[in-house]
């Protein structure tokens, strides 16, 4: 037995732009255990609503992540719209799944960049950010944003995208397709890159459920789940399948992000195909009486809304349980028995986001 | 050693307090090709000895307060501190919370506030050239000895 | 969307029906709390698409038995309910004994405060 060492990792870490702190217990350079210290970016927004009313509240639940945060929104309001009832016009469904859609292709972009920077390949970290950009520029021009929209609201969305417009977005998209193809050719292909994420931190099929990990995590490990085959907002209209892969390794993982950019492209293109003219959202009135859970496939994996309300303007209860909460006892699982070196890797391959995490 | 080395290349130290990542990524997206902060010179690094300005992304609380003071501490003088966001001037939107104790001005001196909800790009590069001149004015104001000799 | 099915148990039936409920393969979604007018559990949990939610009205006195021998993931739910909502939940593994999130103000907070 080698000597045991605890070595802290974080809250301040150059992999990591956000902060959590890890208690790692080492034998002499495997990790024995890791031990979380969450609590850094807690605010307390679940406590809010009593300050805010259902309506104002749709603000808050946007920041709840910068890089979801449409998403956030999207979430927050259906499940107002399911306890009020009310229908969204179907314009303004295919806008939701739109904007959702390039939300996750955004994350998934960002997320490939830090898993190249932490592994110490600027340029594909650049080339990766770069692309994002044309995602964000589409964002700046239909919804005035770049990271936060606040487009999504009670009974639809406030913005329209006109016919040019989408057009114009296909277009793009249509382009970035092949550079993206180039860019992770590379995460795939590369033997450099392999070499680093193929084999590490590996998590069986059955690991992951008795985990229960969630999105392209449990994906990963071969569990077909993915909560827009449930078909809210627009997805019941379009044709897809969830993205599998039975590695359960960094590598896999890797692979099933990047397939599922392309699969949101092709998303994307079926929303702009099948979208319905007519309105994009309906008045709300009266207050909120009941309780209702939804839940939502994120770019991290899937998410639970659960808001009460008691027939007045301010609700009893929001209660977000986002995807990284949910993958942090995988994380922890895999962190064992692996190497200090590989831990940034590992912590980055399931994709955390603290500041949803902790609310 | 002449100083005026960190007003051509002042290297950065990113402390994310209790942003929602919306400012974080956009301080990232400022490295990046597009708007490419490397062409002033500037360095996102990891190490607080090595930073000349403090970028601090979201308000504080309770249990980042100690780590904020002291990653301002391990910088060596001269510094400067930019608020990025309206989280970092003031809490912003969650001011009200229970676990936010309000701007990161509560704690360190904070010389430029970047406004924002996120803060755009072109904003947190505007607060850290406004930073430079900061910098450059306190390295003045500094005694004529040798950094490190207290 | 699949249909969403509550069930109201009580708390002293806690674990024998999270026992069965594992037994038949499902998983834990989430565990929320809400505190008013009484505090109230809800467990969900999910098998094929299908939310389960169990739930339980307690208050701050009983004592309740974590569920973490069962679902081991549940570990986090149940520190944070601990300590934000003070339901004395026994036996969790890892006890971060209300030290997880460490915020300044006082917890639980109260009912109706």
């Amino acid at each position: 037995m080698g000597n045991r060492t605890i070595v802290p990792f974080g809250p301040q870490h150059p992999v990591l732009p956000e902060p959590i702190h890890l208690d790692l217990v080492l034998e002499d350079e495997t990790v024995v255990e890791a031990i979380p210290r969450i609590g850094y970016i807690h605010r307390g927004l679940e406590k809010l609503v009593e300050k805010r009313d259902y309506q104002q509240y749709c603000y808050v639940a946007e920041r709840i992540c910068g890089i979801c945060s449409f998403m956030h929104g999207m979430g927050y309001c259906m499940s107002i719209e399911r306890i009020m009832d009310v229908e969204v016009p179907e314009r303004g469904e295919f806008l939701r799944t739109i904007w959702a859609e390039l939300s996750r292709l955004h994350s998934h972009l960002l997320w490939l960049g830090l898993l190249a920077d932490a592994f110490g390949f600027e340029s594909l970290f650049m080339q990766s950010w770069k692309l994002r950009e044309q995602v964000l520029d589409i964002f700046e021009e239909t919804t005035g944003g770049r990271v936060i929209f606040s487009v999504c609201d009670i009974g639809g969305v406030r913005k329209d995208i006109s016919s040019e417009t989408l057009m114009k977005i296909r277009t793009v998209l249509t382009e970035m397709e092949k550079e993206l193809k180039e860019t992770t050719s590379v995460f795939i292909n590369d033997t450099t890159v392999k070499l680093r994420t193929k084999g590490v931190g590996v998590l069986t099929k059955q690991m992951a459920f008795d985990l229960g990990a969630v999105g392209p995590m449990a994906r990963a490990s071969g569990i077909e789940m993915d909560m827009r085959t449930q078909g809210y907002s627009a997805y019941g209209k379009l044709d897809f399948k969830p993205i599998t892969n039975d590695g359960g390794d960094c590598y896999a993982r890797t692979r099933v992000r990047i397939k599922e950019m392309f699969q949101s492209i092709d998303l994307i293109r079926q929303c702009i195909d099948k979208i319905p003219g007519g309105d994009i959202n309906v008045k709300v009135k009266g207050t909120p009486n009941g309780e209702q859970f939804i839940r939502l496939e994120q770019p991290r994996g899937e998410v639970v809304y659960y808001t009460k309300a008691n027939g007045t303007k301010f609700l009893d209860r929001v209660r977000v349980r986002t995807p990284t909460f949910a993958n942090l006892p995988a994380l922890l699982e895999t962190l064992k028995n692996c190497s200090l070196a590989d831990v940034p890797i590992l912590i980055l391959t399931i994709d955390p986001c603290i500041s949803c995490t902790e609310r | 050693m002449n100083l005026n080395v960190v007003k051509k290349s002042p290297w950065i130290l990113h402390y994310d307090g209790t942003s929602c990542n919306g400012c974080d990524i956009e301080v990232l997206a400022c490295l990046t090709p597009l708007y490419d902060v490397e062409r002033f010179g500037i360095i996102n690094t990891g190490n607080p000895k090595h930073a000349d300005i403090l970028l601090i992304t979201g308000s504080v609380n309770e249990q980042n307060i100690p780590v904020v003071k002291q990653l301002y501490e391990q910088m060596p003088e001269p510094k400067a501190v930019v608020a990025v966001g309206i989280c970092a001037t003031s809490g912003g939107i969650f001011a009200e919370c229970y676990n936010v104790a309000g701007g990161v001005d509560k704690v360190i001196p904070v010389d430029v506030y970047v406004p924002g909800c996120a803060a755009r790009p072109e904003s947190i590069i505007d607060g850290v050239v406004k930073a430079l001149d900061i910098l450059a004015e306190k390295k003045k104001a500094m005694p004529k000895k040798r950094i490190g000799e207290k | 969307m699949k249909e969403q099915i509550l069930k109201e148990i009580s708390p002293n039936d806690l674990l024998t029906e999270i026992m069965k409920i594992k037994n038949d393969g499902y998983r834990l979604v989430a565990i929320s709390c809400t505190n008013k007018n009484g505090m109230e559990l809800t467990y969900s949990f999910d098998k094929d698409y299908e939310l389960l939610n169990i739930r339980l009205i307690t208050d701050t006195e009983t004592e309740l038995p974590s569920i973490s021998i069962l679902y081991p993931y549940s570990f986090l739910y149940e520190n944070e309910i601990k300590e934000l909502f003070g339901v004395k939940i026994t036996g969790i593994i890892p006890d971060f004994n209300d030290n997880l999130y460490k915020i300044p103000v006082k917890t639980p907070f109260g009912v109706n405060e």
